[in-house]
């Protein structure tokens, strides 16, 4: 399957992706891989929130929510 | 004694386990020097009694927050820990269970949930984990007490493990995805109505509808229950009380200790609301118009924080609040501030930076009335009709809103965005509730009853010594010509720095218009925090924070209040 990366914020709601990496330092990585957002882990946006809102994700049936300037860092490998 | 500690996530049923674990007698109290709640009881283990300490819920022992850094630090007091997981997401729980294990403390792990990740199509092989995880791990049910006896037997046994070495953070991920990888099957399943329900209430329209709903529904049960309770049991109470009162005043002849206890009589009765003695407006104010709400309030608010609502609320509010320099977590010390200013207050800590906790107990001082205080508006303005209440209300918000952006714009230093995992809805455990009810309700009392009874003292010595027409004729410029009140009102917002509700009960033997109560009572809101707050926002802003905020307050008050003389009086 061909793949493509994108920004966790780029994908549209209801699109799935595949966590490839994230751009931040160690504290932020940390942040992410404890709460269950990790590099390999299958995601769905459930929604994304207008007006510069939030961005809220599922990963192994649970949901998160995260801001856009940290959907922005997370990078997500999604089938071109 | 032996002191055993739960540790483990935010969401996975701790404190039902340690209810389970304790029985009744426990303490609730602040941690050393910080202000996060630790839950401290007695049990008692195969060897003896212990005691058990209920850690804060964290995700790692490298702490990115207060309450974090408490979870670590109690760990080290720490005989044995019990660590409890959450089944329906081990994989991410294990994290702290290995960082937890590697510290070489005796444990052993509650796989809590169970019964749950049952309903999910999850199935954890229990023998694997223990095997490999060289501990006891025994599966639970905090809310049915399925487990527990077994946890505090296989408590005996608790040992460092032998298997968990210490670790470097990428290999101990490679060991989480090991671990998991062996012991965990998941079934397909098809999404549940309360799947559906979850998302539903976290996309922005349908969430907000849901949003406005729940607030409604809870606004609408706090005023049914609060008024249920006075006059099918605080009202009635009183009318018992009021001969025994009335002999008391016949006994006490006038002079200043029936000025004190009783008050003044009005047209030879007692009036709860005026006569401003201790024992009649200093019992009826706390116990028949504000306790019913308090109690209300508290009960609405612990049920949603049991059902796992609020962090769906704060995913919604976070475009509103992250406009005004917080995220959405800066709604809760906002409907927590609605109760009571002083948890509300507590509550700032759930936002990370100076910046936001700032801005969050400013515009919580400024603009959020407390129960207690919404129950005399509603008493004092709503005779007159309810826009007079609504005008109240519109002012509060504009200034919450108007100051949020101004102080997002001026206050320096950073506004992280938000990041929060939604738990899955869960019916609220009664027993808990009821018990977190009582906590809250009992703190309040507390806290409330004291500056209740010395307000009303004070103001009853300070009346008869002639201090207080000193004080309002010092006052009087401000008060008469800038907001257009009578001076007599000086006396009220002074009294509100000790009780806003018993201020705004003063206001009424003034014989003020609406108009003029309007701005009275939204002074009273804006000015100043009542000293209890204070306390609590000097301790969390340092004597420099409270400084700028009370220079914010005392600012925004002054324009407010002569904006609102204009608007609604005129020159």
């Amino acid at each position: 399957m061909i793949t493509m990366e994108k920004t966790l914020l780029d994908l549209e709601p209801g699109m799935q992706g595949t966590i490839a990496r994230f751009i931040g330092n160690p504290g932020f990585v940390r942040k992410l891989r404890t709460i269950g957002i990790r590099e390999g882990k299958n995601l769905t946006v459930v929604t994304r929130h207008p007006l510069g809102g939030p961005v809220v994700i599922e990963v192994d049936g649970r949901e998160v929510t995260l801001g856009r300037g940290m959907a922005v860092r997370v990078v997500v490998d999604v089938a071109a | 004694m032996k002191t055993v500690v739960l540790m483990g996530n935010p969401n996975v049923g701790k404190s039902g386990i340690f209810s389970r674990l304790t029985g009744t007698r426990v303490i609730t109290s602040n941690y050393a020097g910080t202000t996060v709640d630790v839950s401290r009881g007695k049990m008692r283990l195969p060897d003896g009694p212990a005691a058990v300490i209920d850690a804060p819920g964290t995700y790692s022992l490298t702490p990115t927050n207060p309450a974090e850094e408490v979870a670590a630090e109690i760990l080290g007091e720490a005989d044995v820990v019990v660590n409890v997981v959450d089944s329906t997401n081990l994989e991410r729980n294990l994290y702290l269970t290995l960082e937890t294990l590697e510290r070489g403390v005796p444990a052993a792990v509650a796989l809590n949930l169970w019964d749950e990740a049952g309903h999910q199509g999850i199935t954890i092989d229990v023998a694997g984990l223990e095997r490999l995880l060289g501990v006891p791990v025994v599966p639970t049910v905090g809310l049915s007490g399925q487990g527990i006896r077994e946890l505090v037997e296989r408590l005996g046994e608790a040992r460092p493990s032998a298997t968990i070495q210490p670790m470097s953070e990428e290999e101990r991920w490679v060991a989480v995805g090991r671990i998991t990888g062996e012991v965990q099957t998941i079934a397909h399943r098809h999404p549940t109505l309360a799947d559906r329900l979850s998302e539903a209430s976290i996309r922005p329209t349908s969430g907000l509808f849901i949003a406005l709903a729940v607030i409604a529904a809870a606004f609408l049960a706090v005023r049914w229950i609060g008024e249920g309770l006075i006059s099918y049991v605080f009202e009635p109470l009183f009318d018992l009380y009021t001969p025994i009162a009335m002999r008391a005043s016949d006994l006490l002849g006038p002079g200043i200790l029936h000025e004190i206890l009783i008050g003044h009589l009005i047209d030879g009765e007692i009036d709860y609301v005026q006569s401003m003695g201790l024992l009649t407006t200093g019992l009826f104010v706390p116990f028949a118009m504000i306790l019913p709400y308090i109690v209300a309030f508290y009960l609405v608010l612990s049920i949603l924080e049991d059902t796992g609502y609020l962090p769906r609320l704060a995913t919604l509010a976070d475009t509103f609040f992250h406009r005004l320099g917080m995220h959405g977590y800066g709604i809760i010390p906002v409907f927590l501030g609605f109760g009571c200013n002083v948890p509300g207050a507590l509550a700032t800590r759930v936002l990370e930076t100076k910046k936001q906790r700032f801005i969050a107990a400013t515009l919580m001082s400024l603009a959020i009335p407390c129960m207690a205080q919404i129950a005399m508006v509603f008493g004092v303005l709503g005779p007159f009709g309810l826009h007079y209440v609504v005008m109240v209300f519109v002012t509060l918000a504009l200034v919450y809103v108007g100051a949020g952006l101004i102080l997002n714009r001026v206050v320096p230093g950073e506004c992280p965005e938000i990041f929060l995992e939604i738990p899955p809805y869960r019916a609220p455990d009664l027993r808990a509730t009821a018990t977190k009810t009582w906590m809250r309700v009992r703190g309040f009392l507390g806290e409330a009853i004291p500056y209740l009874f010395l307000g009303i003292l004070l103001v009853n010595l300070l009346y008869s010594v002639g201090f207080l027409d000193l004080l309002a004729a010092a006052f009087a410029p401000v008060i008469e010509a800038w907001l257009g009140l009578p001076a007599g009102a000086a006396v009220a917002l002074l009294v509100g720095f000790l009780r806003k509700d018993l201020a705004v009960g003063m206001l009424v033997p003034l014989g003020m218009s609406p108009e003029q109560l309007v701005i009275a009572v939204t002074m009273l809101t804006i000015y100043f925090p009542c000293v209890a707050t204070f306390v609590v926002l000097l301790r969390e802003l340092g004597a420099r924070g409270m400084l700028a905020a009370a220079g914010v307050m005392v600012t925004t008050a002054l324009l407010v209040g002569g904006a609102l003389r204009v608007i609604l009086i005129g020159f």
